[in-house]
């Protein structure tokens, strides 16, 4: 009798430890939900309210003035699209290494490693890396061309200040680990059939990798560097000591770009109301871009899991 | 008859010709291109071992001016170029620590509830969402977290805070003078919100590399599910999730923008959280553009070097203890 009474006391209490710990993992996935919801609510409600056509058509404005934010906007796109241009090539080669040549190999689980920590390092201390080999020496050399040619030789300035170049740069170093480890993955998944059938038609290993797995790997390959696009997109921290920022309109790589994110930085920690609220839009357009890129590259590896 | 023979013969000649051409041609393909791919490995490397060349280098006239005391000092003069290190670095270790200590349970929650509990349809959505939390860029946690988090907490919460730890020893020194919206506390709250999807997303991948047999066994025994997850799934998967937190606390040092705007930037050490603060990577995005070349900006190089070092350490941890777990599954 006390035996059954002592079981059904220890049932209880094992009943109600659980429930207490299980709503607690539905009140925990209800705060990560809720975080998720007020930001990005507050961004759409502040952003939205300063989304106007003058965003889109006007320049950054000096302190206290009404303006827009066409050259940071500009900025922004050119310096992601150079970065990943710059980075892209580079990664997708090492990740071909890794999973065509070298699987398995000393050198690639030392290059992994090397890359997952390249991965996760703090973004800030890229800024300074690019800013000691790009912005604070001054280089200058000419390139002597034949004949009259460029006037016979093409000069070369780089460094001695800020540059969307540098900006460009230490982007390009945040996309290349992006791209490393999904090229390398996806790559280990292609069938070696494929690679061997192709081999046994007396292609050449180059052309292997280059008709028949990147052919296989493509959708994978793309949603990598598509990840990578909405990685560098909001990148702030590494453009601090590289681009900097520009007031003006300005596209020449060899001077200080605007961007989006060090203006949305410069003008939120402003005293003035009318840079706040362009630091809002800002905001809100970065999380737009990012957002969709994330969602597009997320659909795109789906497909191609439910085709493979 | 004997035309066209000495024709074919000159053309299994040429032909002989035009493919061992072709073929050494596919040769020189191939090995430039295996070249190719090999020099973008070794510039992984390159860039790595680059960053940190440049960084020592950098910090090296710090280094030589302040010694070891640069670790223990509190001292942060510009215009006497004396510099410490101290304030930047333990803000940098207890905004992660707290942010941890919040994040940790919560990110486990949602794992555990997203891999036992979740209704099936609702798993898909739910995962994906939080994920999306985490590609938010951390400038937008930053302005959100001044306008709006800051605001709140310094009007909300903060009064309470101090009123409710007031009246305990020790810790109403922790929670003293709530004025400030920017400080320790706000920045670690901010900082949590950003790694909970880490550490969530990791822990569920490594939830679900639970085998469902020893689930069922443990359920066909009479356990309850939080018995299931106690003393089956986290025993199983401990050196996962112990890696994922530790990917997570290696975000969280080096996160900048997020800090930097609620932190409060005060070179001072305060035993109070809800005092403001600084850490090496807000004091290196505050200070940098306007630090004189020589001894300031090689200090602020030196605060790098050392965020670097402390980064590189816990996420080579967190790589090598997930690797284990990879390799166990691949046996």
């Amino acid at each position: 009798m006390s035996a059954t009474n002592m079981d059904m006391r220890l049932y209880a209490s094992r009943k109600l430890r659980n429930t207490v710990m299980m709503t607690l993992c539905v009140a925990a996935a209800g705060i990560g939900l809720m975080w998720l919801a007020l930001i990005l609510g507050t961004l759409l409600f502040e952003g939205v309210t300063g989304v106007e056509l003058k965003v889109f058509t006007e320049m950054t404005p000096p302190p206290g003035d009404s303006g827009g934010l066409l050259n940071a906007i500009v900025g922004s796109l050119f310096m992601t699209v150079l970065g990943t241009l710059l980075g892209t090539p580079i990664g997708i080669l090492a990740g071909t290494y890794m999973a065509e040549y070298g699987r398995n190999s000393k050198l690639t689980m030392f290059v992994r490693f090397i890359n997952d920590i390249l991965l996760s390092a703090p973004s800030i201390v890229i800024g300074l890396f690019v800013y000691t080999i790009l912005v604070a020496p001054h280089i200058e050399f000419a390139i002597p061309m034949p004949g009259k040619l460029f006037g016979g030789a093409i000069e070369i300035e780089l460094g001695g200040h800020f540059s969307g170049l540098a900006g460009a740069v230490a982007l390009a170093i945040i996309v290349i680990p992006v791209v490393v480890r999904t090229t390398e993955d996806m790559l280990n998944l292609v069938p070696v059939h494929l690679r061997e059938a192709a081999s046994a038609l007396g292609m050449p290993r180059s052309l292997v990798i280059r008709h028949v797995a990147y052919r296989a790997a493509r959708a994978g390959i793309i949603t990598g560097v598509l990840l990578a696009v909405a990685r560098i997109s909001g990148e702030t921290a590494p453009l601090l000591f590289t681009a900097l920022n520009n007031q003006f309109w300005s596209l020449e790589l060899n001077h200080p770009l605007a961007n989006l994110p060090v203006v949305i930085f410069q003008y939120a920690m402003s005293p003035y109301e009318e840079w706040q609220r362009l630091a809002w839009v800002g905001a809100l357009l970065i999380t737009t871009a990012v957002l969709l890129l994330s969602i597009i590259a997320r659909t795109l590896g789906t497909q191609r899991s439910k085709n493979g | 008859m004997s035309g066209t023979m000495l024709n074919v013969g000159l053309d299994a000649a040429q032909l002989t010709e035009q493919r061992s051409k072709v073929l050494r041609g596919f040769a020189r393909g191939d090995r430039a291109f295996s070249l190719t791919t090999l020099i973008a490995c070794w510039t992984v490397v390159i860039i790595l071992t680059g960053v940190m060349v440049a960084l020592f280098r950098g910090a090296l006239p710090a280094f030589q001016a302040f010694g070891w005391e640069f670790f223990i000092s509190q001292r942060w003069s510009p215009p006497k170029e004396i510099f410490g290190g101290l304030p930047a670095i333990y803000g940098t270790l207890i905004s992660s620590l707290i942010a941890m200590a919040i994040a940790m349970p919560i990110g486990l929650g949602i794992a555990i509830f997203l891999t036992e509990t979740c209704p099936m349809a609702l798993r898909k959505p739910i995962g994906i969402a939080v994920e999306l939390l985490a590609g938010v860029p951390s400038i937008i946690y930053g302005i959100w977290g001044l306008f709006i988090f800051a605001p709140f907490l310094a009007e909300h919460v903060n009064p309470s805070l101090v009123k409710f730890f007031a009246p305990i020893p020790l810790l109403n020194a922790l929670f003293a003078n709530g004025s400030y919206g920017t400080n320790v506390l706000t920045a670690s709250l901010i900082l949590s919100i950003m790694i909970i999807p880490f550490i969530s997303s990791v822990s569920r991948d490594v939830f679900e590399t639970v085998p469902a047999v020893l689930k069922e066994a443990a359920y066909g025994l009479g356990c309850t599910t939080w018995e299931v997850v106690r003393k089956v799934v986290i025993p199983h998967t401990r050196v996962g999730v112990i890696g994922g937190g530790m990917l997570a606390l290696g975000r969280a040092l080096g996160e900048t923008m997020a800090v930097t705007f609620v932190i409060g930037n005060a070179h001072r050490i305060n035993p109070s959280f809800l005092d403001p603060g600084t850490t090496i990577s807000a004091t290196i995005a505050n200070e940098f553009t306007e630090a004189d070349p020589g001894l300031y900006s090689s200090t602020l190089f030196a605060l790098g070097f050392i965020l670097f070092v402390i980064t590189f350490i816990v996420l080579a941890a967190a790589r090598l203890m997930l690797m284990r777990i990879e390799r166990r599954l691949g046996n």
